[in-house]
């Protein structure tokens, strides 16, 4: 088979998947579980060979066109270049993982089979838009993907949170993919194709007519689907969502999706200074603000999508300085540890039977309880802090590296400002991203107080993933960073000498400070005792985090926030912790500006319908049935009345006629 | 003979017979006094005939010939109202015009409320029911 097939291949398994799965699912249980894992390895299996025939040589080219358009083609093309083939290896891993650990995971689940298929075809839409060489067809995987999150941030829709969640999913990056719609038309408008190479050849020899315009508008359908500073709001209340999709949606698909568009399309970007700049405070905001709301979460898994919000900022502050190979650098090894850190969270929320922090850190023993969960996800946190030697540290060192670089004025793609910008903001979140790393890992781990329950080791499908993953989160960086410029043709992606010192430093001193916080609350822990520990210890872990979710609420009148002063966010936060924890008020705002008057919208066109369309309506009915009324009532029954009526009527006719004809 | 004493006898029969009509209570009646009003057009069909045959040479007697059609027509109207009147009486144990008013508007629509009684309407309600069958 050649490579092009190969390609093809790729995504088509998983989508086949899906596609028997949803079919079969009710008539053939037996078959959902082969039909979830089998399709989605040999993708990974493929994508694997696929990378290994590009080999970060020169980029495959395959294209058919499926029926003539009229104005500018749409082709069925691939565009295989070094990112693809590497981005399309990562989401194949982390499909696969998530594939294998949510057979143990939702065990028990009722809608196991639609949720599997809906998860192949979620992978498949990835792979297809990190393949895809067409824009449209790109289109057609990211709109997939957006309608797959809806599906399964709603997998629990018994409760009133996954609902709003997963519409406010849907809605916020429909919000987001209007303009980029409108953008990839004047894009191909401008370049007079959607093919991504003839849009990079336009685009090098100056054909774009309003490159501001082209990349400001799909900056906003990025900024929705990769969770950036406006609309990043739907990505912490999708942690409604069960685990496994939590980490599939956060660490390869999804907010991916974004950032791989941008790092494709980047010289687009480049062609613009405006733009480059607006991702540039674009990626500011969402790092440093990120940073400060993970710290204040009291839901795990609120803080790991805080965390995603940040590390995606870390990936658009390298596209904007114009190293894209820094950006998805970061996203292959921000990829495997993050989906390690959700993997393993959902294995710690099964054992504590709760989400969160608070709880949790009134459990003793809960390390003992998932060991295998307490080693990896130690490692995932020292790699999302950038502790040298793991991969976080070098992917992010290179974003640091290039943002100095840019800073410095030794490049020409990007504006120094925007250098500056990323430079600043990126050392700013290396420390408070140490301090809510340590703060997640103390407050869940170095719990004291009754021991968590035990319910026997977990399945073993769920701890083998887990040590898969753990494999590249400890070692990507360091093995692969010299590797991967002659993939992406890019600079050189080691570390420098004065960010790593820098970033490194901070980053120890955030943990630091965040072990002494912890140190000076944790004795207080002890004086004020909560709770809100799921009622099903026993059962599957799918169950039990839709139960913790569920009273999370209830137990302390807030999603994300638990009144706990033995929290060491509460310290070091200060009077911002209250404004971080519900992510500094911005769905408050977006409440104000937007649910509001549509409500209103909605009221009125309520009340003109109501009292004004229906009131013709109702007099429309109303006047025939006083007519009949009237009429009815010479209806006595008796035949003589009615002659008699009829005798009048014919003598009036008569005399009528007569003085006419008389003419009188 | 003059054409005024056809003429004027068959008024005074058809005022009778729509005094019948009008007035009357009992069914067979009322069906009488319509005989009487088909009666009286026939005279006034035969007179005016005989009239008119003595102004014109050739004429087809038309008036004759519908009295005689008025006549078959009335026969079987005739027939078919006293069947009907003996399937009603048979029925109800009467042919009081007056109390056959089922094809009246019920007292439970809106429009007229206190025509009737509620006993009648109750008694009425208990004439349909056996009607029905």
């Amino acid at each position: 088979m050649t490579t092009t097939t190969l390609a093809v291949l790729v995504p088509l398994l998983p989508f086949l998947g899906a596609a028997a799965g949803l079919l079969l699912g009710r008539t053939a249980p037996g078959f959902v579980r082969p039909l979830a894992i089998l399709p989605t390895l040999a993708a990974l299996v493929l994508a694997v060979l696929v990378a290994a025939d590009q080999g970060g040589g020169r980029a495959i080219d395959a294209s058919t066109e499926l029926t003539p358009t009229g104005s500018v083609p749409v082709d069925l093309a691939l565009h295989i270049d070094g990112f693809a083939a590497l981005v399309a290896v990562l989401v194949a891993v982390v499909a696969a993982c998530v594939q294998i650990y949510s057979t143990g995971y939702l065990r028990d689940d009722p809608r196991y089979p639609s949720y599997a298929a809906l998860v192949s075809l979620f992978t498949s839409a990835m792979l297809l838009v990190v393949y895809s060489g067409d824009l449209m067809v790109l289109l057609v995987g990211w709109e997939v993907m957006g309608i797959c999150s809806y599906f399964l941030v709603g997998h629990y829709w018994e409760t009133p949170e996954a609902r709003a969640a997963s519409l406010k999913a849907f809605l916020v990056t429909k919000l987001g993919d209007v303009p980029f719609l409108i953008g990839l038309f004047a894009l191909a408008t401008d370049a007079g194709s959607f093919r991504i190479t003839e849009i990079l050849g336009a685009v090098a020899s100056g054909g774009l007519d309003h490159p501001t315009l082209i990349a400001l508008l799909l900056l906003a359908g990025v900024a929705g689907k990769s969770a950036q500073f406006p609309l990043h709001t739907w990505l912490p209340d999708a942690m409604a969502g069960p685990t496994p999709v939590s980490a599939l949606i956060h660490a390869a698909t999804m907010v991916a999706a974004g950032v791989y568009f941008t790092a494709r399309l980047l010289p687009v970007f480049e062609a613009s200074a405006a733009a480059m700049t607006v991702l540039a405070v674009m990626a500011a905001v969402t790092m440093a603000g990120s940073a400060l709301a993970a710290l204040a979460q009291d839901d795990v898994k609120r803080v790991l999508a805080y965390s995603t919000i940040g590390q995606l900022g870390y990936m658009t502050g390298a596209l904007a300085v114009g190293d894209r190979g820094a950006a998805v650098f970061h996203l292959l090894s921000h990829g495997a540890f993050k989906a390690l850190l959700f993997l393993a969270a959902g294995a710690v929320i099964h054992a504590a039977g709760t989400n969160s922090l608070a709880a949790m850190s009134r459990t003793g023993n809960l390390r003992d309880r998932v060991p295998d969960a307490y080693w990896t996800m130690t490692v995932a946190l020292l790699a999302l802090a950038a502790i040298p030697p793991f991969s976080g540290f070098f992917s992010k060192e290179s974003v640091l590296g290039a943002a100095e670089h840019t800073a410095t004025g030794h490049t020409a793609h990007a504006p120094g400002a925007a250098g500056w910008i990323v430079l600043v903001a990126g050392l700013i979140t290396a420390v408070l991203t140490a301090a809510y790393a340590t703060r997640l890992w103390l407050l869940a781990f170095r719990g004291r107080g009754a021991d968590a329950p035990s319910h026997g080791r977990q399945p073993l499908t769920m701890t083998t993933v887990l040590w898969v993953l753990a494999v590249p989160s400890l070692a990507l960086g360091g093995l692969t960073f010299r590797v991967l410029p002659d993939w992406f043709g890019g600079g050189s992606l080691a570390p420098a000498l004065t960010t790593s010192v820098l970033g490194t430093g901070l980053a120890l001193a955030g943990g630091i400070v965040t072990y002494g916080a912890w140190r000076h609350t944790t004795a207080l822990a002890a004086r004020t005792p909560m709770g809100a520990v799921a009622a099903h210890h026993e059962a599957d872990a799918g169950l039990v985090e839709a139960e913790a979710i569920a009273t999370h609420r209830p137990a302390y009148g807030d999603i994300a926030y638990a009144p706990d002063p033995a929290d060491p966010g509460r310290l070091l936060l200060g009077p911002l912790h209250r404004h971080a924890a519900v992510g500094f008020h911005l769905d408050a705002v977006y409440a104000a500006l937007f649910v509001r008057p549509v409500l209103a919208a909605a009221g009125l066109v309520r009340f003109l319908d109501r009292e004004v369309v229906e009131t013709y309506v109702r007099a429309a009915g109303a006047l025939p049935r006083l007519l009949g009324a009237a009429v009815r009532r010479a209806q006595t029954g008796n035949v003589q009345t009615y002659v008699s009526a009829l005798l009048a009527g014919a003598v009036v006719l008569t005399v009528a006629v007569v003085l006419v004809a008389t003419g009188a | 003979m003059h054409l005024v004493y056809p003429a004027v006898l068959s008024a005074l029969l058809f005022c009778t017979g729509l005094y019948g009509v009008l007035a009357r209570r009992n069914a067979i009646l009322v069906l009488m006094s319509v005989e009487l009003m088909l009666n009286a057009v026939n005279l006034n069909l035969v007179a005016f005939d005989v009239w008119l045959s003595r102004t014109a040479v050739e004429t087809l007697h038309s008036g004759q010939a519908l009295t005689l059609f008025t006549i078959a027509i009335a026969a079987a109207e005739i027939g078919i109202g006293l069947a009907i009147v003996l399937a009603v009486y048979r029925n109800r144990g009467t042919s009081d015009i007056d109390r056959l008013r089922d094809a009246a508007e019920g007292p439970d629509d809106d429009s007229d409320p206190g025509r009737d009684s509620d006993a009648a309407a109750t008694a009425r309600a208990a004439e349909k029911a056996e009607a029905t069958p």
